[in-house]
């Protein structure tokens, strides 16, 4: 078994026809939109980081067509696991820049309250589930939800994140053999960036692909490209329709790049030359899919600065809207440990509640 | 009312939830068929079905990890790890997710999962199906952990914690599975979780355990009463976490001396915990140095078993200890 690379856009900005899926011109432009602006967010936000606005930052950089169009060719139902790369993935879902930014500070309009390190939100109303640190946990999970989703048999189709370094974990392999076992209704979407912080795909795993995993699971593997959102969204589509209609499981290894480092705490020039780069800039998925859009005449020059203009205002609105908001309260750190609170967990609220009232915190130094 | 162990009493339970509510599941190595090792859930895949009672793969992590994602999709999965010896390549999952959810998503999410697992030694298992690693879980943030002692509570325990809104690591004494026999009410009833029970009231020392080490904590306590020793109280915390500080303190308050029983190892097993909260609660009212009778700081050994878990004549022991303090 030897899977080849599915593309539908060529470099040049041509797409195959005969595997082009259907789109209306409408969302092709927000698709295009949202792409944009998950870019300027992410130079954006590195600024903020820069200067000490945010803790820390990951950005998405290269990756925008895999998680933008993997999560666009979901139905509003479908449910979505993430690894902690995949923002675009949650806006798609409808999730607001302003309480992404919100999470990033860690502030009082933050969803999940501040309790979490930048980049690990939740959108329960867009059934995107929380971001976790520890790699690979979501898996086995989202195969959970999915069997969940069989068992009271609901039309609901799982999709979940992961790198190519997730991989190599143990829940990988749990969550694989599972969904195959009880051929469940997952999507397995395997962002195969090249890189694991600093660890390059050939130490990851001696196979000659990721997508060829599959065949030993007993489910479907599909190698695309992933810098070209048709292409990712023929594959997610084919894939969610085949679980819809019972047919298990899909593991789609989206090939693509990571253009920025790890994150804002990590440099890539000590570990990557910097012409490889170069080279995938070349294969920018933004790019490539703005090559398209002009060839088929519904996009031109002057609608595109026009439209950088618009996003870098949207996103300095919601900066500024974010930052309107103080920290959470101290009180609320007891709270959802469980639904209620347990005596010791009251007694140590009253503890730090009375501790602060004797000293404030703006007089500790 | 009928008499049961704590297997059909377990069993009761289970059947008796998954009748009242379609959304229980259960999951684990050889629930479905089999009806459990130790045969817990027996007959239970014929009554619900292979969609409720699933034989899955042997893998604790997917077990833990998959009924998380049945949990958050609305599901109330009931997993059985088969003997707590083998939970640890779950324990990523417990820490990190089980336990986490409801906080790391400011509330939005939450994990009513019940791990059923059984605990403790006293069966000739050695090791890999002895150990009392409860002290690994209370720990943890966002986890319940309760050990019933007799039939009555692990029904009425087992049904709270299926029903909590929040994930409960569920303990089940092993060596007593079958040994310990009870009244159990036929139907539905509830024992609530974090509430200790009184079983003995007295007024010299008061005796603190939880689990299977109850019944040997209470043997000691009658032998003493019979012959005219001191006058104990014990209590059987068989909550974890929430733990019922309150029952413990009284009752320290009132005897002013304390024995902690546990089968698990001394150093940062429970008793420490418990001895600490006396220290701080209670350190006037003592006339005596709280003791702990604990299993050992070594390995679970097979053929000295019985060497290492504590027993009648180390538990009067220690209360002579107190009493002669």
């Amino acid at each position: 078994m030897t899977l080849e690379l599915m593309q539908v856009i060529s470099n040049q900005g041509v797409a195959n026809r005969d595997i082009e899926p259907a789109i209306p011109d409408q969302d092709l432009l927000k698709l295009y939109r949202m792409m944009v602006l998950n870019r300027q967010l992410d130079e954006r936000m590195m600024k903020l980081q820069r200067q000490g606005r945010i803790g820390f930052y990951l950005q998405s950089m290269g990756e925008e067509a895999t998680t933008i169009g993997t999560a666009y060719a979901l139905e509003q139902k479908d449910w979505i696991f993430p690894c902690y790369r995949e923002p675009g993935a949650a806006f798609v879902r409808g999730f607001k820049l302003v309480d992404f930014v919100c999470q990033l500070i860690g502030n009082a309009g933050d969803p999940v309250k501040g309790r979490q390190m930048p980049n690990h939100y939740v959108f329960k109303a867009g059934n995107y589930t929380s971001v976790s640190s520890p790699v690979g946990t979501q898996i086995p999970q989202a195969v959970g939800a999915a069997w969940a989703s069989k068992i009271l048999k609901e039309p609901v189709v799982v999709l979940v994140y992961f790198g190519e370094g997730a991989t190599s974990e143990g829940d990988f392999h749990v969550g694989l053999n599972f969904a195959g076992v009880f051929k469940t209704p997952n999507i397995f979407i395997c962002r195969n960036n090249g890189y694991a912080i600093s660890v390059p795909r050939s130490r990851q795993t001696a196979s000659e692909s990721i997508a060829i995993k599959a065949k030993a699971y007993g489910i479907s593997g599909v190698m695309v490209d992933g810098n070209d959102i048709l292409a990712v969204i023929r594959a997610t589509r084919d894939a969610a329709e085949r679980a819809r209609k019972g047919e298990g499981a899909t593991l789609i290894e989206c090939v693509t790049y990571r253009q920025g480092a790890h994150s804002s705490s990590d440099d890539p020039r000590v570990y990557r030359p910097e012409d490889e780069l170069e080279q995938s800039v070349q294969g920018d998925p933004i790019v490539r899919f703005r090559k398209y859009l002009e060839e088929r005449k519904l996009w031109n020059a002057s609608q595109d600065e026009a439209l950088q203009e618009e996003v870098k205002q949207e996103i300095l609105n919601a900066i500024a809207e974010a930052e309107k908001n103080g920290p959470p309260p101290i009180e609320t750190m007891f709270d959802d440990v469980f639904a209620e609170l347990t005596p010791n967990l009251q007694e140590q609220k009253q503890y730090l509640l009375d501790y602060r009232k004797r000293h404030p915190a703006s007089e500790v130094e | 009312m009928p008499v049961m162990n704590m297997i059909g009493a377990l069993n009761d339970a289970l059947k008796i939830e998954m009748r009242r509510d379609s959304r229980v599941v259960l999951l684990g190595e050889d629930v479905g068929k089999l009806g459990g090792v130790f045969r817990v859930s027996v007959d239970l895949l014929k009554e619900f079905g292979s969609d409720r009672v699933i034989d899955t793969p042997l893998a604790e992590a997917g077990i833990i990890g998959t009924a998380i994602g049945m949990a958050l999709y609305g599901l109330r999965p009931v997993p059985e790890i088969q003997f707590s010896d083998f939970i640890f390549p779950a324990y990523d999952q417990i820490v990190n997710e089980l336990a986490k959810y409801r906080y790391r998503s400011g509330g939005q999410y939450t994990c009513p999962v019940t791990i059923r697992t059984p605990v403790g030694g006293g069966i000739r298992g050695g090791h890999y199906h002895s150990q009392s690693p409860e002290t690994l879980f209370v720990h943890i943030a966002g986890l319940k952990v309760v050990i019933p002692s007799n039939p009555y509570d692990a029904k009425g325990m087992l049904l709270s914690a299926i029903r909590d809104e929040d994930p409960v690591l569920f303990m089940e004494p092993k060596r007593i599975y079958r040994a310990a026999k009870g009244d159990v009410p036929e139907g539905d009833y509830t024992v609530p979780l974090g509430k200790a029970a009184v079983l003995r009231e007295g007024s010299d020392v008061t005796l603190v355990s939880y689990g299977a080490m109850v019944h040997t904590v209470m043997e000691a306590a009658e032998a003493m009463s019979s012959n005219g020793g001191p006058s104990t109280e014990v209590i059987d915390l068989r909550s974890l976490v929430p733990l019922d500080t309150e029952t413990m303190i009284a009752s320290v308050q009132k005897t002013g001396r304390v024995v902690v029983v546990h089968e698990a190892p001394k150093t940062s097993g429970f008793g420490a915990e418990l001895i600490a909260q006396i220290n701080e609660k209670a350190f006037l009212s003592l006339q005596a140095p709280p003791v702990r009778v604990t299993g050992f700081d070594t390995p679970f050994p097979y053929t000295l078993e019985n060497e290492y878990l504590p027993d009648v004549g180390r538990i009067k022991e220690a209360v002579d200890h107190v009493m002669s303090f």
